[in-house]
């Protein structure tokens, strides 16, 4: 679907003629990303995040394709191939520190996106499917993210791998059979590092699907915008192309910038010196940390360090850790606010900006902290804080606030009253 | 429906964490802060400046040349540095001959061509560095029970890994009055050697470096015990990332492409979007 207003895509060249006709792929480009959509033409810089995603996506891939020809899964070689890859493969280093900090480059966007998403309420109807899928693409990067960094074959690499395995034999009867059978035996070892490779291998193109698929639901109803007024005339919109390529090329130049800075100068400031020591299961390392990018999850994992009743610590901590992703798949249904924007909802504004994310943060810093006080206390209020702000806060603020009055269209927004009323005299 | 369900849910999670909040805050108020010996006397590593830091750093080589000295004459009896071959040592700035002698100074695992016996050879310069001990058993034979770590990726493989190598080289120390009095049981012990940057402050390890004089150096530089320590730490930055250099070389002109091609695309999108308000 798409507006009215859509340019439509007609071919001059008879060459393009005839493939319109055979397999019409370039009217599909033109419609998806070309100037056959039109946008809202108030979105702002928070918007650029998702075509940053696809690029950090393109660039996984390919880094990752070269990586997978030098390297070795095999536990006895691993941790050698990876070094061989950073000394003797031409590029080596670039490649793999390319794909290392390309991880964190696109969590950081996928962050951002993310949290875009909560505070312009784009999980809210009609772009539910758009936001479910998204919820589904993040779980699938946490999966193949966390994979990826067991295959170095580092003491972390091993050690994360034990830990993250280990929570699913807190779940009662079928738990430990469960973790053997996911790791190929009983603690991490060669059956471990090649199915981990397999997968690490294949999920990548999974995300692809689902993103194809979250763009085409995105395409149903149009982009959201920072006003949350949904698109009503021509005057609201802009064409993708070259009004938004431009906008997301200059942001993209500016991305890359920031990310070959780190690659460049700061390669291993994200990662763990421990992930350059070779595995060794008769050694555990002092703190065992995962990467940055789960450090939220993981405060909340060890919030939880006393049984509740009859339920364990470390069950406690699995099902919040889960939930306090899954309950992401609710959301258009617990905040049933008929306005989008949280620019005009000063309630909700105001839980956001001094709740959810000075949480986020301390349950960032947490995460990467020792599991020592006065550490866990403060991520257990943060924990309590996350819950209470999506389970609780959200959804009786959203039936209790009294939004900000709305502008009539996004071109009033961005006009102002009169000036849209002069440009609808003219049209 | 499923607010009042979200909403239970959600206090269900909070009343587990005020369980877990309040039963941590009363041990804590009982017990405070753990209190040992690691946690008051072990120190973060010193000050360390070397060429390559920075990002214009480059290999001080005649550095290298003398840490690699260090660690061949010093190091390499009890640690390996299983990523480097001798080839490597020509980045610094060895020619071909003087990488064959010094490959040829060292007796690498063999096989003899006619019986096939297993034995040694001198090493040529394809070869990697050869191992001090021959399994893990023997080393912690030799060793006090401790496995002298690889050193090919020390500098990478600790916090503030060139810097660290320094300290502890440099750090060894009588354990102070203070530590013995308040923590009588944190006493080093037999074969342990006090040292406040190492992790449990009893290493292992006795000091290497001992006085000035114990690597001569090939180019006259004075060899204190504290210059024989920052040239092997440097050293080992190099076995550490040989490529660190053409990486910071690389860096510059990648970031100026990428500075352009974010104004110039900057200058279109004013240009593109010049008569569209927004």
């Amino acid at each position: 679907m798409s507006f009215p207003w859509a340019n439509e895509y007609k071919p001059s060249h008879p060459f393009m003629q005839w493939m319109d006709e055979k397999l019409p792929l370039p009217r599909f480009v033109y419609n998806a990303i070309g100037a056959g959509y039109p946008v809202p033409r108030n979105i702002n810089y928070w918007w650029n995040f998702g075509v940053l995603a696809l690029v950090c996506l393109a660039l996984q891939i390919v880094t990752g394709i070269v990586l997978a020809m030098h390297y070795a899964p095999n536990a006895l070689v691993a941790f050698d191939s990876t070094e061989h890859i950073m000394r003797d493969v031409n590029w080596g280093w670039l490649m793999r520190y390319a794909h290392a900090n390309g991880a964190s480059a696109f969590f950081v966007v996928i962050y951002i996106h993310i949290f875009r998403g909560f505070f312009y309420g784009s999980y809210k109807a009609p772009r539910e499917m758009v936001w479910l899928l998204g919820v589904v693409i993040f779980l699938l990067m946490m999966a193949t993210a966390f994979m990826g960094y067991v295959l170095p074959w580092g003491q972390m690499s091993f050690w994360g791998a034990k830990v993250i395995t280990g929570l699913f034999s807190a779940i009662p009867i079928v738990g430990e059979p469960l973790q053997q059978w996911l790791l190929g035996g009983f603690a991490p070892d060669n059956a471990a590092l090649n199915r981990f490779f397999s997968l690490h291998y294949l999920l990548p193109f999974v995300i692809v699907g689902v993103v194809v698929l979250h763009i085409w639901a995105l395409h149903i109803p149009g982009s959201s915008n920072p006003t949350g007024v949904e698109v009503k005339s021509e005057s609201d919109t802009v064409p993708f192309y070259p009004y938004f390529i431009a906008k997301d090329g200059w942001a993209l130049g500016g991305f890359l910038f920031l990310y070959c800075a780190v690659l460049f100068f700061a390669p291993n400031y994200l990662g763990h010196p421990d992930n350059y020591i070779p595995a060794n299961p008769m050694s555990t390392p002092a703190h065992i940390v995962p990467e940055w990018y789960f450090w939220p999850f993981y405060a909340i994992l060890r919030a939880f360090t006393f049984d509740f009743f009859f339920v364990p610590a470390k069950l406690m901590g699995v099902l919040a850790m889960f939930s306090a992703i899954l309950l992401w798949f609710f959301l258009p249904w617990l905040d049933r606010s008929p306005v989008r924007s949280g620019h005009y909802r000063p309630t909700f504004r105001k839980f956001f900006w001094f709740g959810l994310i000075p949480a986020m943060a301390v349950l960032f810093y947490c995460g990467g902290a020792p599991a020592e006080e006065p550490y866990v206390m403060l991520s257990q209020i943060a924990t309590a804080y996350y819950f209470l702000h999506f389970l609780v806060v959200l959804p009786i603020v959203s039936s209790v606030e009294r939004p900000d009055p709305l502008p009539f269209s996004i071109t009033e927004a961005v006009l102002g009253k009169d000036e849209n009323a002069a440009l609808e005299a003219a049209e | 429906m499923i607010r009042i369900l979200s909403i239970l849910v959600g206090l269900f999670f909070t009343l587990a964490l005020v369980w877990s909040f309040g039963i941590g805050a009363v041990n804590f108020a009982s017990e405070g802060l753990p209190h040992t010996a690691e946690t008051r006397f072990h120190e973060h590593p010193k000050h360390l400046h070397l060429a390559s830091d920075g990002p214009f750093g480059k290999f001080d080589k005649q550095q290298l040349q003398r840490g690699f000295q260090v660690y061949k004459e010093v190091c390499a009896a009890c640690h390996s540095l299983n990523h480097v071959a001798f080839r490597d040592l020509s980045q610094l700035g060895y020619n071909e001959d003087e990488v064959k002698a010094i490959a040829a100074g060292f007796q690498v695992p063999g096989v003899d061509p006619n019986t096939g016996e297993a034995t040694t050879r001198a090493g040529m310069p394809t070869d990697y560095f050869p191992k001090p001990f021959a399994n893990d058993i023997a080393a912690r034979a030799a060793n006090n029970n401790a496995i002298p770590p690889d050193l090919s990726l020390m500098a990478k493989a600790r916090h503030d890994g060139a810097a660290y190598v320094y300290s502890l080289l440099t750090g060894y120390q009588d354990q102070p009055a203070e530590l013995l009095k308040d923590f009588p049981e944190a006493k080093t012990g037999p074969g342990l050697h006090y040292n406040p940057y190492f992790a449990n402050l009893n290493l292992a390890m006795a000091p290497p470096l001992t006085g000035e004089g114990q690597v001569e150096y090939s180019d006259g530089t004075k060899s204190s015990v504290d210059q024989m320590s920052q040239d092997v730490a440097a050293f080992l930055v190099w076995t550490a990332e040989p490529t660190l250099e053409k990486r910071k070389q690389t860096g510059w002109p990648v970031l100026g492409f990428l500075l352009f091609l974010t104004v110039l695309g900057y200058m279109a999108y004013r240009n593109v979007w010049a008569d569209k308000k927004h």
